[in-house]
């Protein structure tokens, strides 16, 4: 071990014009197969007010449980393969217009933000478990000097009850994880940076 | 069962706490409970790769992006994103932001009463190299008052976002200038308890980029996070 990880600063309140261009809202495609959902929420501050100029990040698998990563071919398929072939392996899924699994979308003046995409499929713990089907959240905002790290899972799944990540948190703020059925296919997941329901965030 | 490796956590005081009250946005927006430690899963050190999306090569020169040239002091910004163990990050996406040289950013947020440019963005992107080399032609920023406390100014600093290979190693920082009297007294630069890391957010001023009658070079070096040396095992 060498050097020491750059040390993290805020997103300030100006990251539009620096992240505009890749901003992802719908995750979907002509080629991506799986359950269509659409996550909508609201970032509130200690005060209840909304967060006007926050941005979330996710990351997520596809619906066989897949992350279009080498390491996810590695770790899932079990095959070892050298690093050139793994390459290779993930254009070529991209090639055939799998899925990305990246979103970003900004926060509106109400705090809220809205994007579509489809269930993830389970991936594999550490201890070789599988984990409930969940999606990976980045919270970055004028005033966090750090991103906040959290978890997006799903309502009337069984597999919550046995998770990896969602056994390490106190039974009374799970629901913080949980999105809510709203109709069909939308769900609601709000994100609370403090207070009496604040999000569980990990420590990434 | 096949060896797993998560990514290495900071070292105490090299990343800032969330809740750093002279920073007086995150009063109300610093998490109060303690994080839960999440120990690493596959959604953790896989991450997005950009390196099949369109990047407009002009993109990197912010100078460029008008039919006129932006006014200010023109500046080269290079370095390489490598992780702990000096390991490239390549062809990973860097984004870049900041205000033109009057100190304003063209964002209707920004109410600075400083002028706008016509030939200045402010933004750009680029993907590091196989070695992790990145480069951008831009302006030197100006500093610009905020309304944290009185007569508060931001030292000049440009935005960075990075990737790197893992959902891990997701990084946005600012990068500073060398000599601006403005470091001491800004509540962001100096929220990083360690000072040597904190530090290595001032760039260096560098002959070796720095281009005859043309820009002065500025290096920044941007490290991420590194690979666990012990896999955890069931």
């Amino acid at each position: 071990m060498g050097a020491q990880a750059t040390t993290s600063q805020t997103v300030g309140p100006f990251f539009q014009i620096g992240l505009a261009r890749f901003y992802v809202d719908d995750l979907t495609g002509r080629a991506v197969t799986g359950e269509t959902i659409e996550i909508e929420g609201r970032v509130f501050d200690g005060d209840g007010q909304p967060v006007p100029d926050g941005v979330i990040e996710t990351w997520q698998a596809d619906a066989q449980g897949k992350y279009a990563h080498p390491e996810s071919s590695e770790e899932q398929d079990n095959i070892q393969r050298n690093d050139t072939q793994a390459k290779e392996h993930m254009q070529g899924r991209r090639g055939q217009g799998s899925f990305w699994g990246f979103g970003r979308v900004p926060t509106q003046a109400d705090g809220s933000f809205r994007f579509k995409t489809i269930k993830p499929g389970r991936v594999t713990a550490p201890d070789g478990t599988l984990q409930a089907p969940h999606i990976a959240v980045s919270v970055f905002t004028r005033g966090l000097m750090r991103r906040l790290v959290t978890r997006i899972y799903f309502p009337d799944e069984p597999s919550n009850a046995e998770d990896f990540a969602l056994k390490l948190v106190e039974a009374g703020r799970r629901h913080t994880l949980i999105a809510k059925k709203v109709r069909g296919s939308r769900l609601e997941w709000n994100v609370m940076l403090q207070g009496k329901d604040e999000t569980v965030f990990f420590d990434c | 069962m096949a060896k797993f490796r998560g990514y290495r956590r900071a070292d105490p005081g090299t990343q800032p706490d969330y809740l750093h009250p002279p920073y007086v946005s995150s009063i109300k927006r610093a998490p109060s409970k303690p994080l839960v430690y999440l120990p690493h899963t596959l959604s953790e050190v896989t991450g997005p790769s950009f390196d099949s999306s369109p990047i407009d090569v002009k993109a990197s020169d912010l100078t460029r992006q008008h039919h006129g040239e932006p006014l200010g002091e023109r500046i080269i910004v290079s370095g390489r994103v490598l992780d702990e163990d000096g390991r490239p990050a390549a062809h990973t996406l860097i984004e870049v932001w900041q205000a033109n040289a009057a100190g304003r950013y063209r964002h209707n947020v920004d109410q600075h009463n400083a002028p706008l440019d016509p030939n200045f963005e402010g933004s750009g992107h680029t993907l590091t190299d196989e070695h992790g080399n990145f480069r951008f032609i831009t302006i030197r920023p100006g500093a610009y008052p905020w309304r944290n406390h009185y007569n508060a100014w931001r030292p000049a600093h440009i935005h960075f976002s990075v990737f790197g290979p893992a959902f891990a190693t997701r990084l946005i920082t600012q990068m500073y200038f060398p000599g601006d009297a403005l470091l001491p007294f800004d509540p962001i630069f100096n929220c990083t308890a360690d000072e040597k890391a904190r530090n290595r957010l001032i760039s260096l001023f560098d002959w070796e980029t720095t281009v005859c009658e043309q820009a002065l070079g500025y290096k920044f070096d941007i490290i991420l996070s590194g690979r666990d040396s012990t896999p955890w095992e069931k």
